[in-house]
């Protein structure tokens, strides 16, 4: 008498299993298989290529209906387990009939997990786990229209890619700011996203679903935290899996997360084994296949009374299939103090390799858009072989680093002279070569001009920098240009203008393109590209605020007791009783310290624990109070004396005027910090020869001067023009700030911009050029737009408020008395 | 009887620290730093740097580093070491994550503190 084996679930797991099963013996158990799906096991993860078109369903069966005859399988298609009877060793399913079994498989795979949104039961709303969802979305993509995927990780990524191949309009949202957050790392997430937009595919990042929208039953919109309206004819729910396990946990199976299982795959039950996606091993839960092909020989053998396989847990790599896509990604990717990582960016090709090593070995592997190597490098990762020996050529791939050695020099010089140097401008090796050597060239710059080559994005200047090195041996001196951080090779000058020319707008974005050699930069370049982006695409970039220095980030200034003090605007030096009373009334309240009257003429309030930050801020703005940006390297004071108004000598409002100039100018964010002074006559009261912008008023007019210094240097300002009315002065400063704006270094205040770039051609671009004083100033109208938002008023509400509570509280650490 | 409180202490979810940025859990002993690199791994230090007691959970977090908001010292938060030129050590408080919580081994901290 063969004994009896029931399986619940006819999925990938339990399919592996019997036709391991069978191979060792055919004839010991007599097998009944329930898969809660109406038809025969075929491969779930090649949906994808069937709901794109590139597959039909036939193309992915696994087990047809001859195979269950041959091992005469007792298959149950349709038929749902509701419960196990462990004492009666019977199953009970969906029409009540009871099943007995000497051995029992659970492989119930797992559930889509549906975020429980409002709405998320209208019809037109549907997860992707099986062919009843594929049918469901090509049913939906028959009539075209729109489609919202929630979740940007595989599963969601290739049902977009899939629908926009069917011919809808695909948005993907996505909860983090990188795609695939899980598996890849920002530069990749990113090249991902580029990706799927050159596809048509929108890409929402940062994006909460807050419900989901219906007319008549059905869905027509998703509407997201933000506010935003997303309209939708379909939408998949792609958030994630869980262990299918509420039938073993009803049957008194020990479940975590999913059915917990040995190195044998035994639940605590010795005749009831499980598998796949359902189990639990070791803490882990899997949501891929590699794994439980593992899992399958073992129980396999297992059942057969082999007790030798065992299983040890999976290392796992991850492929997205999503034709034209190429990524791969295995192991841990973590940054580490014990780990040293290798990165390799080939912009033009749109590469991006990263290598994690430790001890010598490779631990983790990120590949984008060239993964010809994944499996020699999943390998290595695998075996965890040394490779000390290849470490300088590793990331060259197998061909390079698995043959004779080579270092990356000798790698320029063994180039072919047809090899392509430059990919913007079709140059060659041999002609560089050439050039270098019938021209007399000695640095990059002459290559420039001779070749074309590293003269549009740049990014092959370090190659040229080699070929100049390999042909001219020592004569080689390779320009100065100081690298804004250990991060790159590029300087400020440099980055600026390819963020410009490459319409880079985000931080990722950046790294990848130009070659960062950092996988998340440094404290020194990210405030610097967070600037940058800030400032060329003021509508669309997003401010990041961990890359911002603390005091940007909270709107205070840090102390050393680590305290804040807070300074509130007083335009142009001028207050009020009523400010004044509620600068008192806040400092009593909250017990602040000090109480000073700075150099910028204004309050400044030392000593505010952070966090009573919101509540002193709430207070302020009930007065009227916004913030005076001490901190920011933005605009920060526009002092005044009191002119015309009250001094005997005024000769204009310059009151008036710095009040005017601190309204239209505050919240503009600036390479450094921005101080400014008006003084009413030519005795300057306001110290406005000493500014970065002053003016000084005169019977005929305004005199605009700029560039002035009195901190660690010394300097007195230069003229720029003089103008006959407030409106003209204000054009003009507008101007001259946004020109230093687009052309500073990150932390170069004016007058060293103004050195470096020369006072004439700043003169010659906002005083004598019309056109581009008003472009000029149509910009910085542009990015005021959205920049006067006084960010206390937004931390008031609530905006970042982690920042300004602890996390937790501790008060256990004493003792016991 | 002088019984230390033992074991791990769950200050709440990881979800709750931004990614390269940090939180503070405030305790009779001192301040702790919990960081969130941007690869998502969690870490805890006293929240003051070896320089001048600089709160480093108000610094830039890089790579497995966070740069003191005073002056600039760069500090691991795997080790708790002034990295470079700089020489320091700041505690490092164990930690384990479970069910997406973060549990500090408090005893660890009273014994050291
Ligand atoms: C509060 C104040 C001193 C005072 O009690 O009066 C002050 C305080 C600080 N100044 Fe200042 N400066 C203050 C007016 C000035 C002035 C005078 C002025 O603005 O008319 C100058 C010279 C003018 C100039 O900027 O060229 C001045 C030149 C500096 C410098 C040198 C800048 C330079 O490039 O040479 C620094 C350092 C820096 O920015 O890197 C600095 C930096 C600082 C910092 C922010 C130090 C720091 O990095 O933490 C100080 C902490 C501010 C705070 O509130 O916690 N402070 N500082 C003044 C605030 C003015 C305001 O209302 O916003
Ligand atoms: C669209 C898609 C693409 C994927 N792509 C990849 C990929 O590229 N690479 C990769 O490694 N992995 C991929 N996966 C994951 C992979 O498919 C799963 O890891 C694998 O299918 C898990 O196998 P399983 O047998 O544990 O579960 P499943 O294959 O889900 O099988 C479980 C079966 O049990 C049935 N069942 C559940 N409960 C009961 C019950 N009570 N009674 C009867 N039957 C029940 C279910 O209906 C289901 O048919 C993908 C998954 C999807 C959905
Ligand atoms: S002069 Fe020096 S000490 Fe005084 S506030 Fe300015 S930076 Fe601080
Ligand atoms: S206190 Fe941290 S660097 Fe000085």
């Amino acid at each position: 008498m063969s004994e009896k084996l029931v399986v619940i679930g006819n999925g990938m797991a339990a399919g592996r299993v019997l036709d391991h099963l069978f191979d060792m013996d055919s004839s010991r158990y007599a097998v009944t298989l329930f898969g809660a799906e109406p038809r025969v096991n075929y491969n779930r993860i090649m949906l994808s290529p069937v709901l794109s078109g590139e597959k039909d369903f036939a193309d992915i069966i696994t087990h047809d209906e001859e195979w269950y005859e041959a091992h005469k399988i007792d298959l149950r298609r349709g038929r749902t387990i509701v419960s196990i009877d462990r004492a009666a060793k019977v199953v009970i399913d969906d029409s009540g009939a009871k099943t007995a079994y000497d051995k029992l498989l659970v492989a119930t795979g797992s559930m889509p997990f549906i975020i429980p949104v409002p709405g998320k039961d209208l019809k037109g709303v549907v997860s992707y786990r099986d062919l009843d969802d594929v049918n469901a979305m090509l049913a939906a993509a028959e009539k075209g229209g729109s489609a919202v995927v929630i979740g940007g990780g595989l599963l969601g990524l290739e049902a977009a890619a899939g629908l926009s191949m069917r011919g809808m309009k695909v948005t993907v949202i996505h909860l983090t700011s990188t795609l695939m957050e899980r598996q890849l790392d920002a530069a990749a997430g990113y090249l991902l996203q580029k990706a799927m937009e050159q596809r048509g595919i929108e890409v929402v990042t940062k994006a909460n679903t807050k419900a989901i929208i219906g007319e008549e039953g059905s869905v027509s919109a998703v509407e997201l935290e933000d506010g935003r309206i997303l309209p939708a004819d379909l939408v998949v729910m792609a958030v994630g899996i869980r262990p299918n396990a509420t039938l073993a946990k009803e049957a008194g199976l020990s479940v975590n997360r999913g059915v917990v299982v040995d190195d044998f795959m035994r639940t605590d039950d010795a005749d009831v084994f499980a598998i796949g996606e359902c189990v639990e091993h070791r803490g882990q839960c899997y949501g891929l296949v590699a794994p439980l092909f593992e899992m399958a020989k073992v129980v396999a053998a297992r059942l057969t009374d082999d007790a030798t396989p065992t299983y040890e847990g999976s290392t796992l790599s991850t492929k997205l299939k999503v034709t034209g896509v190429d990524l791969f990604s295995a192991g841990d990717f973590a940054e580490g103090k014990d780990r040293e990582e290798i990165v390799l960016r080939d912009a033009a090709r749109g590469v991006y390799k990263r290598l994690i090593l430790r001890d010598d070995r490779l631990i983790g592997a990120v590949m984008y858009g060239d993964t010809a190597d994944s499996a020699w490098f999943f390998d290595l990762l695998k075996t965890g072989a040394d490779i000390s020996e290849m470490r300088d050529v590793l990331i060259f791939g197998q061909s390079f680093a698995g043959g004779a050695k080579a270092d990356p020099m000798s790698a320029v010089a063994a180039l072919p002279d047809g090899a392509e140097i430059c990919g913007c401008n079709g140059v060659c090796k041999g002609t560089i070569v050439e050039a270098i050597a019938t021209k007399q060239l000695t640095d990059v710059n002459g290559v420039r001009a001779h070749t074309k080559a590293s003269a549009s994005c740049g990014t092959c200047t370090g190659l040229v920098e080699q070929l100049l090195a390999f042909t001219l041996g020592d004569g080689f001196q390779k320009a100065e240009v100081e690298p804004i951080c250990g991060c790159t090779d590029l300087g400020h000058a440099d980055v600026r203008r390819l963020i410009i020319a490459k319409e880079l707008k985000t931080v990722p974005a950046v790294m990848q393109e130009l070659e960062w050699k950092t996988s998340c930069g440094c404290a020194k370049c990210r405030p610097a590209l967070n600037y940058y982006l800030l400032c060329d695409w003021p509508e669309e970039y997003e401010d990041d605020g961990q890359s911002r220095y603390i005091n940007e980030r909270v709107h205070a200034n840090i102390q050393r007791d680590g305290t804040y003090s807070v300074v509130p605007r007083m335009w142009g030096g001028i207050t009020s009783a009523k400010e004044l009373r509620a600068i008192a009334d806040v400092t009593e309240k909250f017990n602040i310290p000090t109480v000073k009257v700075t150099g910028g003429q204004r309050i400044d309030l030392l000593g505010v624990k952070k966090e009573d930050l919101p509540a002193v801020w709430a207070d302020l703005n009930q007065a009227g109070m916004v913030s005076g940006h001490a901190y920011a390297k933005g605009l920060r004071t526009v002092k005044t004396c009191v002119g015309t108004d009250w001094c005997r000598f005024g000769t204009q409002d310059s009151t008036g005027l710095g009040v005017k100039i601190e309204r239209f100018m505050w919240g503009s964010w600036t390479p450094h910090k921005l101080k400014m002074a008006v003084s009413g006559c030519p005795r300057n009261c306001s110290e406005s020869t000493c500014k970065d912008i002053g003016v000084i008023c005169t019977d005929a007019g305004y005199d605009i001067l700029f560039g002035g210094a009195a901190g660690l240097h010394l300097r007195e300002t230069e003229l720029l023009c003089k103008v006959t009315t407030e409106d003209a002065c204000i054009e003009h400063i507008a101007a001259l700030t946004q020109l230093y704006r687009e052309q500073g270094f990150y932390l170069e205040r004016i007058y060293k911009w103004a050195r470096r770039v020369g006072v004439e051609t700043i003169r010659a671009q906002v005083v004598d050029d019309t056109e581009r004083r008003e472009a000029l100033f149509q910009r910085f109208v542009i990015s005021q737009r959205t920049a006067q938002i006084d960010p206390w008023a937004e931390r008031v509400g609530g905006k970042d408020s982690h920042e300004f509570t602890p996390i937790a509280r501790l008060e256990i650490m004493e003792a016991a008395q | 009887m002088n019984a230390p409180v033992a074991g791990f202490v769950d200050v709440g979810a990881v979800v709750d620290v931004p990614l390269r940025g940090s939180r503070v859990v405030s305790s009779p002993r001192g301040d702790i730093a919990i960081f969130k690199a941007a690869d998502g791994v969690v870490f805890a230090l006293r929240d003051a740097c070896p320089h001048k007691q600089g709160p480093l959970s108000q610094g830039i977090v890089h790579g497995h580093s966070v740069t003191c908001p005073l002056h600039n010292w760069i500090i691991s938060l795997e080790t708790g070491e002034a990295q470079g030129a700089d020489h320091g050590c700041t505690g490092v408080i164990r930690l384990r994550i479970e069910n997406g919580r973060i549990l500090l081994d408090v005893s660890a901290l009273a014994v050291a503190a």
